[in-house]
């Protein structure tokens, strides 16, 4: 499935490139890619590593800017962005899913949850009933008083999810989302981004199993620095799946426009 | 990011160390606690040196009979010339900065009154003294010219000495007998309190000087007038040292002392040895604070260490704080704030235990101590700016990593 064109495209990416200096040694990591992505779609970024991959999805992620090339996430250039106006963008725009979910330790579910509309500069009270209601999304409402350490892992990694969640981004980016989990909570993780990409949030997922990779709509593999392999998944098996467990019932196609967020609760 | 998160957030990260944070605060608490009691103890010795002086009164110099050598033995004080009344008379009337110049004689003696007895120092001297030395009436009056001139049998008394003899009653107009003559007591000295060597000046009892020359000290006086010491108080605003010089010259030349010869006499100027003593101090207690104060940097350098460990230690943390939003400045303010309240709540306890370290001084050692909110408020002020000084460093560089480092070091 081509991009509609009136679909507006989130992310703009035009001949990226990127070089490291390691000691003498010049390392071309992103070798001139360019890619656009739709608002609402669901994209799997996969490549051994050192393929370009991470590097990659530290770009679109506004956590590092390329060498050359433009890049631009609704509409906004980032390659000319100063590192406040990158901070900024990352909070307004993404929201991040790590491999190693990356929580406060000792902190509450909810505070952990709160974490980005502190930097956003949401007054407190405000926080709490976002922060609940994120963590309601991801069905961890018992939990909120949690700390890491109290939590399993898929649920920890749900706690991350509802903190990408919670300040509204326009683009969810998973490093890994399932990497330190077993093969179950995996398939539980990837049905709530699923659930929630199909709630109209932009997902742009790496990974490096093909399992998982199918959960997307669209596949890109990365090597040496450059993309070798862009095509539509074609494993509809997974979306019917996951609309029958959350009764949806409502036989969109995967691009057309999308259920509130209220509706993708987890089963 | 507000404030009141990042002071949360902050006092959750040291409690998470618990342990590290005490060992951490210890150099803070250690530093503003020494630096309160030590100001304390200085303050409170300068204070002691301030009261003396006030109890002593203002621009005194003492003259008396000076030591004198003779075959390389020193003969000890009173072995010079002899003073006397005259001389006392000269300085007050010929140098012009003198204010008063009185004479005075001691001695101990047993009183009588009734059928109370005390013993206590006896002054032979004038009005003049009590003008020198600042020193009230409390009730009655001072010497009459007649008294002065005709030896007459008046005596003005001390606090301590009418207590002992009169108990409460009113010591005005009592007759009380000094080596069996008896005098009337015409005034009462207002309350003087320790002199610098802890004397209690108010143990006293005061007559004319021809009084005490004639009737109480009995025999070798006759005319040459001879006296203990003159005590001169030097007009206010007049130099010190010009007086002393001009009451050398003056005596040196009633004594005929030969040029180039030693003095006879020795003028003490007692002034002066307090306020070198006030200055010295002050001098120590800022010696004492200064030493103080270089443990509370050191305290700084132990929180400057800690938080470059809790910088490197949270370097995953920090990376995740950028990812989700957080500019340099807000993570520059939360270790910022960290290091703070590591410091301040270090200096909250230092400022107790200083004040009880004080209190115990002052207790248990019998020092005077002056604990002033002067000096808490420069601890305090102080342990909080250690905080943001030593605090900066590691702040600035948790700031300036780069997110995608800062998330993927391990």
């Amino acid at each position: 499935m081509a991009p509609v064109s009136e679909t507006p495209l989130l992310i703009e990416a035009k001949d990226l490139t990127k070089v490291y200096t390691m000691g003498d040694q010049t390392v071309h990591a992103l070798r001139g890619v360019s890619l656009d992505v739709v608002q609402g779609d669901f994209v799997a970024i996969m490549g051994a590593s050192g393929s370009g991959k991470s590097t990659l999805m530290n770009i679109l992620g506004c956590l590092d800017l390329p060498s050359g090339g433009a890049y631009r996430l609704g509409a906004e250039p980032v390659e000319s962005m100063t590192s406040d106006q990158l901070a900024s963008i990352r909070n307004r725009r993404i929201g991040f899913v790590f491999q190693q979910f990356n929580l406060l330790p000792r902190t509450s579910a909810l505070e952990n949850v709160e974490l980005p509309m502190v930097y956003a500069g949401v007054p407190g009270a405000a926080r709490r009933i976002r922060a609940m209601a994120a963590l309601e999304q991801v069905g961890l409402k018992e939990r909120q008083q949690h700390t890491p350490s109290e939590l399993s892992g898929g649920q920890q990694q749900r706690v991350a999810i509802a903190r990408a969640l919670v300040n509204q981004p326009s683009l969810i980016l998973a490093d890994e989302p399932t990497g330190a989990l077993d093969t179950q909570t995996s398939e539980d993780i990837m049905r709530l981004l699923t659930v929630l990409n199909r709630s109209g949030l932009t997902v742009v997922l790496v990974t490096h199993e093909n399992d998982i990779a199918q959960w997307a709509r669209r596949k890109i593999v990365f090597r040496d620095g450059a993309i070798v392999q862009d095509q539509e998944s074609c494993s509809f098996a997974r979306w019917a799946q996951v609309e029958s467990a959350s009764r949806l019932g409502t036989p969109d196609a995967p691009d057309a426009p999308m259920a509130s967020p209220q509706a993708a609760t987890m089963p | 990011m507000n404030t009141l998160a990042a002071l949360r957030s902050a006092l959750r990260a040291l409690a998470a160390n618990t342990l590290r944070s005490i060992l951490t605060m210890l150099g803070i608490i250690i530093g503003v606690a020494a630096v309160i009691s030590m100001i304390a103890v200085g303050q409170g010795a300068t204070n002691r040196v301030k009261e003396q002086m006030k109890g002593l009164g203002t621009n005194l110099m003492l003259v008396f009979p000076g030591t004198i050598t003779q075959g390389g033995a020193r003969l000890g004080a009173q072995s010079g010339q002899a003073l006397t009344e005259d001389d006392a008379l000269a300085i007050a009337l010929e140098v012009p900065e003198v204010q008063v110049a009185a004479p005075v004689s001691r001695t101990g003696a047993q009183l009588v009154a009734g059928n109370a007895n005390w013993s206590t120092s006896i002054f032979g001297t004038s009005n003049d003294y009590l003008e020198a030395r600042d020193w009230a009436l409390e009730s009655g009056r001072g010497f009459e010219a007649a008294e002065m001139a005709g030896s007459a049998k008046v005596a003005i008394i001390g606090q301590t000495t009418a207590r002992e003899l009169f108990g409460e009653a009113d010591p005005l107009e009592q007759v009380i007998r000094v080596k069996k003559v008896p005098v009337t007591i015409v005034g009462v000295l207002a309350k003087k309190g320790q002199n610098a060597n802890g004397q209690d000046q108010d143990d006293v009892l005061m007559v004319p000087i021809g009084t005490y020359r004639n009737r109480i000290q009995g025999g070798s006086g006759g005319k040459a007038r001879r006296i203990g010491s003159i005590t001169v108080k030097v007009k206010e605003g007049q130099s010190m040292k010009a007086a002393e010089d001009n009451i050398k010259d003056l005596l040196r030349q009633r004594f005929r002392i030969q040029p180039g010869a030693d003095d006879s006499f020795t003028i003490r100027n007692l002034t002066e040895i307090l306020q070198a003593e006030q200055a010295s101090g002050q001098v120590m207690t800022l010696l004492l604070a200064a030493v103080a104060g270089i443990s509370l940097i050191i305290g700084g350098i132990g929180i400057m260490n800690i938080m470059l460990v809790s910088v490197t230690e949270r370097t995953r943390e920090i990376g995740l704080r950028m990812a989700v939003g957080a500019r340099g400045r807000d993570i520059l303010a939360q270790f910022l704030i960290e290091a703070v309240t590591l410091s301040v709540i270090g200096g909250a306890i230092g400022v107790v235990i200083g004040a009880v370290a004080t209190w115990a001084i002052g207790q248990f050692a019998g020092w005077q101590v002056s604990m002033t909110w002067g000096s808490i408020l420069l601890a305090a002020g102080f342990s909080g700016f250690v905080g943001v000084f030593f605090g900066f460093y590691p702040a600035r560089r948790a700031s300036r990593l780069l997110p995608i480092q800062a998330l993927r070091y391990e």
